[in-house]
């Protein structure tokens, strides 16, 4: 059906032929407007409850998802601070086994000590010498007098004289069991003084263990957060998560960084290995690019188990669970493996510089310049050779930001998740009330085409209206008036 | 979550593996694999410019990879011979043993060029003939041959070489198309030349082209 149909109903006059069509329209639309504002109405109420329906359904699978973030949250959070107090434990056993261990011996040099110090003590206290006994004979024997007598006075002075010695002495034993006392308390110093070091060391490690305990309490407090379930403890581990998910993963872009100048080291002389021109396939992809990713991703992989042997990484638990002697040997396996990729790695990034500078000659005898060899080229080489044994190494540190980025991972992406389902929510609400208002709107568009026999249907029905009022209220007049004459 | 853990370690490990290999060896695009077939014109009227040839060999011994193949073959009266091919190489896929060959390469070229002997005769349908017949060899999927003629042939009474040749994808490009004293006189005699060898060279399969800048030398092989 063209358009030649609509416009030539009646021949040449075009826009009457149009005016009857939209007539005819009109007309249409204005009989079918209750059945049509009814399906618009319907149809709008219809989209705009599934909407709310769906919205419903993806609220539910938000909360879900909040709540099984929430656990896995919790988990997480319980698993690390399990592993911190069990770390700190270890510490203060330890710490008690290295100090405390030799407590009784500490105590056994105390008591030597002290038992030195107070004999000491004793031998140095001061005796006053006693009276000699004879000593009040002897001023019996002064108080009887002389009576001028020569032999009397003679044995006085005798007397006297004895006795003066006697002091003599008694003063020069005094003085030197002075001087005696003076040297066991000069002797008593040391001890003295071993005594305060050792109560003082004692004062350090008890120091130290206080300290261990007071984080342990507030690990504790954490812990015990956790096992509550509490909000809080919810709020620090997500905030926790979120720091780790980017440090960690700043780490990582950092360790790529690496891994691409480890690639760097290795691609070329690859190319001596596998060749050059060598293709995985029908692919663009180069041999020697593939294996010299591999040995870089070996050496990630080998990383990965013998910081899990050490016990610094949790990635895989049946490592974990092993005993101590298996990791050990899996550690030493993994340190010698490490050791040979790095030897390997050394010799290729020492062979890449033997053939940059023969492809380097090459260039110049194409171009047929000469120029002169670089002085100190070595170091470049030397420089090359030591970052290819070190980078593997370096590499093994992968793991410990790898542990926590996956750990974290889980954390935000769930979080994320949470968010665009909110997200989602919010958008499916709108579109439904927006779905609404439109078949609002599309019905009074609707009455709008129709809106010249609408007018002519409102300003008869006012008429017919008012007719009708005139007449009830005419037959009310008159039964009033004939009311009035009875 | 430990299965979890696992998986998180196996797929962050594969994920960096492929961003690497797909970043550093392009993630799509056709292998390109060149094989290259020189073929000098030593007539009396064009063994002048062989220093041109040397730059171009020199420019491609060092745009060629290891993989590779390179051959140099004179024009001269009967070229549909083994015995016209200078010097041709398969460089070895190792790099160093691929720069010891272009050095071997380069010193037969010039060791050629100081002993040229202008032919009578110029028989360049039987060289890309024998062009063609290598490079098929080689198995390259870009195949070039580059001609250094004045592209006027010249062959001995007998010798049959009007017939049709498949190309088959062979890019043939024209290098140096110097100009005859002929040409002076009646320049439709040139473009008639260049005219007959591109219609003979795209009816057959191939590319034609024609390069007398030197100092585009990157234009020659894309």
């Amino acid at each position: 059906m063209t358009s030649d149909f609509w416009v030539n109903l009646i021949e040449g006059q075009p826009e009457l032929s149009l005016l009857i069509w939209v007539s005819v329209l009109v007309i249409v639309m204005y009989v079918a407007r209750q059945p049509a504002h009814q399906m618009i109405l319907s149809l709008a109420r219809s989209l705009r409850n599934a909407m709310r329906l769906m919205a419903r359904s993806v609220m539910f699978a938000e909360k879900q998802l909040k709540l099984r973030n929430r656990e896995v949250l919790l988990s997480q959070g319980q698993q690390h601070a399990e592993r911190f107090i069990e770390r700190e434990f270890q510490r203060v056993e330890i710490l008690v086994n290295r100090d405390l261990s030799g407590y009784p011996s500490l105590q056994r040099d105390l008591k030597e000590q002290i038992t030195r110090i107070d004999e000491d003590y004793v031998h140095s206290s001061e005796v006053p010498p006693k009276p000699p006994e004879w000593l009040k004979a002897i001023e019996a024997v002064a108080s009887i007098p002389d009576n001028g007598s020569p032999v009397v006075a003679k044995i006085l002075n005798d007397i006297h004289s004895t006795l003066k010695k006697a002091l003599d002495t008694d003063l020069q034993e005094y003085r030197q069991a002075n001087r005696e006392r003076h040297s066991l308390l000069k002797k008593m110093m040391p001890y003295w003084r071993s005594l305060t070091n050792s109560l003082n060391s004692v004062e350090i490690k008890i120091t130290g263990l206080e300290q261990r305990s007071i984080i342990i309490d507030g690990q504790m407090q954490t812990y015990e957060d956790i096992r509550n379930q509490t909000d809080y403890a919810e709020r620090m581990l997500s905030s926790s998560s979120m720091t780790q998910f980017f440090i960690s993963g700043l780490a990582l872009c950092l360790a790529i960084i690496g891994m691409y100048v480890n690639f760097q080291l290795v691609a070329l002389p690859m190319e001596e290995m596998v060749g050059a021109g060598s293709y995985l396939g029908n692919s663009s992809i180069r041999a020697s690019d593939v294996s010299a990713l591999f040995i870089i991703s070996i050496e990630v992989i080998l990383g990965l188990f013998l910081m899990e042997s050490v016990g610094v990484t949790q990635l895989f638990p049946i490592i974990h669970l092993l005993e101590d002697h298996k990791r050990k040997m899996i550690f030493y396996i993994m340190l010698s493996f490490l050791f040979v990729f790095a030897g390997i790695e050394a010799s290729l990034a020492y062979m890449r510089d033997m053939l940059a500078a023969d492809r380097e000659a090459l260039s110049q005898l194409l171009t047929g310049v000469e120029v002169a060899e670089p002085p100190l080229r070595w170091i470049p080489s030397l420089g090359q050779m030591i970052m290819g044994f070190i980078l593997p190494f370096v590499l093994t540190f992968v793991a410990i930001p790898l542990e926590s980025f996956i750990h974290s991972f889980r954390t935000v992406m769930g979080l994320v998740t949470v968010w665009l389902l909110h997200v989602l929510v919010v958008i499916i609400r709108f579109v439904g009330n927006v779905v609404f208002g439109a078949g609002k709107m599309l019905m009074n568009a609707y009455d709008l085409i129709i809106f010249i026999p609408l007018k002519i249907e409102r300003t008869l029905g006012n008429k017919l209206v008012k007719k009708k009022e005139d007449t009830i209220s005419g037959v009310l007049t008159h039964q009033f008036e004939v009311g009035e004459d009875k | 979550m430990r299965e979890l853990t696992k998986k998180g370690i196996f797929i962050t490990l594969s994920i960096l593996l492929s961003i690497g290999i797909l970043t550093q060896s392009g993630c799509s695009g056709e292998r390109k694999k060149k094989a290259v077939y020189v073929l000098v014109d030593i007539s009396g009227t064009y063994s002048q410019q062989f220093e041109k040839v040397k730059g171009v060999v020199r420019y491609l011994l060092g745009s060629l990879l290891p993989g590779e193949s390179l051959a140099l073959a004179r024009i001269d009266s009967g070229s549909f011979n083994e015995k016209d091919i200078v010097a041709r190489m398969s460089f070895d896929l190792r790099p160093s043993i691929a720069n010891s060959q272009k050095r071997a390469f380069l010193e037969s070229v010039e060791k050629f060029g100081e002993d040229i002997k202008p032919s009578e005769y110029t028989d360049i349908t039987g060289g890309i003939l024998q062009a063609i017949e290598y490079l098929n060899e080689t198995q390259a999927n870009q195949r070039y041959i580059l001609i250094f003629s004045d592209l006027k042939e010249e062959i001995k009474k007998g010798q049959i070489r009007d017939f049709p040749i498949s190309f088959n994808g062979t890019n043939v490009v024209a290098i140096n198309v110097t100009k005859l004293q002929s040409d002076n006189v009646d320049p439709r005699e040139y473009y008639k030349r260049v005219e007959d060898w591109t219609k003979r060279v795209e009816e057959g399969g191939g590319t034609w082209k024609l390069v007398n800048d030197l100092n585009h030398l990157d234009s020659i092989i894309e």
